[in-house]
């Protein structure tokens, strides 16, 4: 039985803390901003991979298998291109790299 | 006995070290400057969750694994490697993906523990799979739109809202039911079907324009199905990351909708695009003024302040790389060239801001609203590039107008205004904008990056002779 309060708690938390320091993110940097949170939320690859790696069930094998899959594209995909658009944006004056 | 304890503890003191580092990596994103070390602390945080959960966690076979971790790199790295003008639907897409993970491992918890599924932990399952579940088809058709695979136009139909709120009525009676029985595992694919169902009559309605704040919602929804799944699985790694996530899209679906003067509920279910046909019919034969690219390049190089206003026709038109050369030249001459961002130009948050930091524009000259709006009355040139709805006055000055009240960037207060505009149709919102009629506007009619071509050549040619 998982502690109950405490995840209420933390889920809490975590959002105002969220709702707080996603407040400051310069517009400049929304876009990177989704694809790094969706990169971020990701990390529930480690529910799938538990699922596909304790080989309980058939089904929960081949679902889990598949959520890996999917979450695994993200996390490439999404850290991959938060990082190549954050390394497009420069100040002016700085040299340029070609 | 101990030493598996011990293990566990470990396992979650890396937990909290990841979720530390995800809260980070948010922050570090704030600024330009810092915000690379932000993808390296998520990255990192990534890492070690991954690591300790294959280390541990009762493991017994890792093929399974591999190949999903395989199979996902291998769609992962095409999808990080996309055009910056394909960002919105790549955006769309890892949304889809996300919410499939959710609603899979959803689904087979379900199985694993029914018919034994506490009250409070099915209400939270069930949330987890409607949300994954219509996330999933509704970022699938929201890309679709993106990529025109699908038709950009809302598609409306009589008693299209009833039919949607229905569905999500059935879904969440359904939902209650299993929480009460939570042994009728036949009644769970409806609980999977009917949000996938949904998912796609959402979208359907929903036009080009409202993109923004779709794509948003959809994040927060991707967010809050993760965190609910940290709860059915009882992790707070997943709650955290989820939670961020999910606030993330929140406070974007926010700022989006202010943007356009609408609430998340009218861009849901208002099928913005089809209100005002009527208005649209009378003006056609007003006089504008238009203008030469040897004329617009005249004036441009005699002006002390420039400011360049991007809309998503310069991202169809890919002009971006084009006005980087006109930024350049006019630069050159001392022109001091400002770019003016709307919050809800182009089709996904942020996306006018890419497209010109990969053009190499510095991010120093790209002003949201608030910060250059004061800045019209001095400026001599406003040139719109591709962008409608938000600049028309209309959304100031006409109460009658479906955009009135939305916030407009000010270019009519600037002493000349220049648009690049294909032809005279009406933006989105099928509405006419004031602006093109004024005697201080010039319309440049054309394809925007040859039209910027010309001017450039104008510009570069002037300086040589």
């Amino acid at each position: 039985m998982p502690d109950l309060t405490s995840d209420i708690y933390v889920f809490i938390l975590a959002a105002f803390l969220g709702l707080e320091v996603i407040k400051r993110v310069s517009p400049l940097l929304h876009t990177p901003l989704m694809s790094l949170t969706n990169a971020i939320s990701a990390i529930s690859v480690i529910a799938a991979i538990e699922l596909a790696g304790k080989q309980q069930t058939a089904l929960s094998t081949i679902l889990g298998t598949l959520a890996v899959a999917a979450a695994a594209t993200n996390i490439v995909g999404g850290f991959m291109i938060t990082d190549r658009m954050l390394k497009m944006f420069k100040a002016s004056g700085k040299p340029k790299k070609p | 006995m101990t030493t598996p304890l011990v293990t566990e503890q470990v396992i979650e003191i890396i937990y909290l070290i990841s979720a530390t580092l995800f809260i980070l990596s948010l922050k570090w994103l704030s600024a330009p400057a810092t915000a690379r070390r932000g993808v390296f602390a998520g990255e990192i945080g990534m890492i070690l969750a991954i690591g300790a959960t294959l280390l541990y966690r009762g493991i017994v076979d890792y093929k399974w694994i591999v190949i999903g971790l395989v199979v996902g790199t291998i769609i992962g790295i095409p999808l990080g490697r996309v055009q910056m003008t394909a960002v919105p639907q790549r955006t769309a897409l890892s949304h889809a993906f996300g919410a499939l993970c959710v609603a899979l491992v959803g689904t087979s918890e379900y199985y694993l523990r029914a018919p034994d599924v506490p009250k409070f932990m099915m209400s939270v399952l069930s949330m987890e799979v409607i949300l994954g579940s219509l996330t999933f088809t509704g970022s699938l058709m929201a890309a679709g739109k993106l990529q025109e695979i699908l038709p950009q136009r809302p598609i409306t139909y009589k008693g299209q809202n009833v039919v949607n709120i229905a569905l999500l009525a059935v879904s969440v009676a359904v939902a209650v039911y299993l929480v009460l029985h939570p042994g009728e595992t036949r009644l769970f694919p409806l609980l999977i079907a009917i949000p996938l169902l949904f998912g796609v009559l959402m979208i359907i309605p929903i036009g080009g324009a409202d993109m923004p704040t779709v794509i948003s919602l959809l994040n927060s929804y991707a967010g809050l199905s993760a965190a609910a799944m940290g709860f059915v699985i009882d992790s707070k790694l997943l709650i955290v990351a989820g939670a961020l996530d999910g606030s993330s899209g929140f406070i974007l679906s926010v700022i989006m909708s202010k943007a356009m003067n609408r609430s998340f509920t009218n861009v849901l279910f208002g099928a913005f695009g089809q209100v005002q046909v009527s208005a649209a019919a009378a003006q056609e034969a007003r006089p504008v003024h238009t203008a030469t690219a040897e004329e617009a390049a005249a004036i441009l190089g005699a002006a002390n302040a420039v400011v360049i206003v991007p809309g998503y026709g310069m991202a169809v038109a890919q002009a971006q790389h084009k006005v980087r050369e006109l930024y350049d030249a006019l630069s050159k001459r001392g022109v001091d060239v400002k770019f003016a961002i709307h919050p809800v130009a182009g089709r996904m948050p942020g996306h006018m801001n890419v497209l010109l930091a990969e053009a190499d524009i510095p991010y120093d000259k790209l002003l949201d609203m608030e910060a250059i709006n004061p800045e019209f009355p001095q400026t001599d040139v406003a040139l719109v590039i591709g962008a409608n709805d938000v600049t028309n006055p209309a959304a100031r000055n006409d109460p009658k107008s479906p955009i009135y009240g939305m916030p407009i960037l000010d270019v009519d207060k600037a002493r000349t205004v220049m648009v690049i505009k294909r032809g005279m149709s009406p933006g989105f919102a099928g509405i006419d904008n004031e602006l093109y009629y004024l005697d201080k506007t010039l319309m440049l009619f054309g394809d925007a990056r040859a039209f910027v071509g010309d001017i450039v050549r104008q510009l570069t040619g002037e300086g040589h002779g």
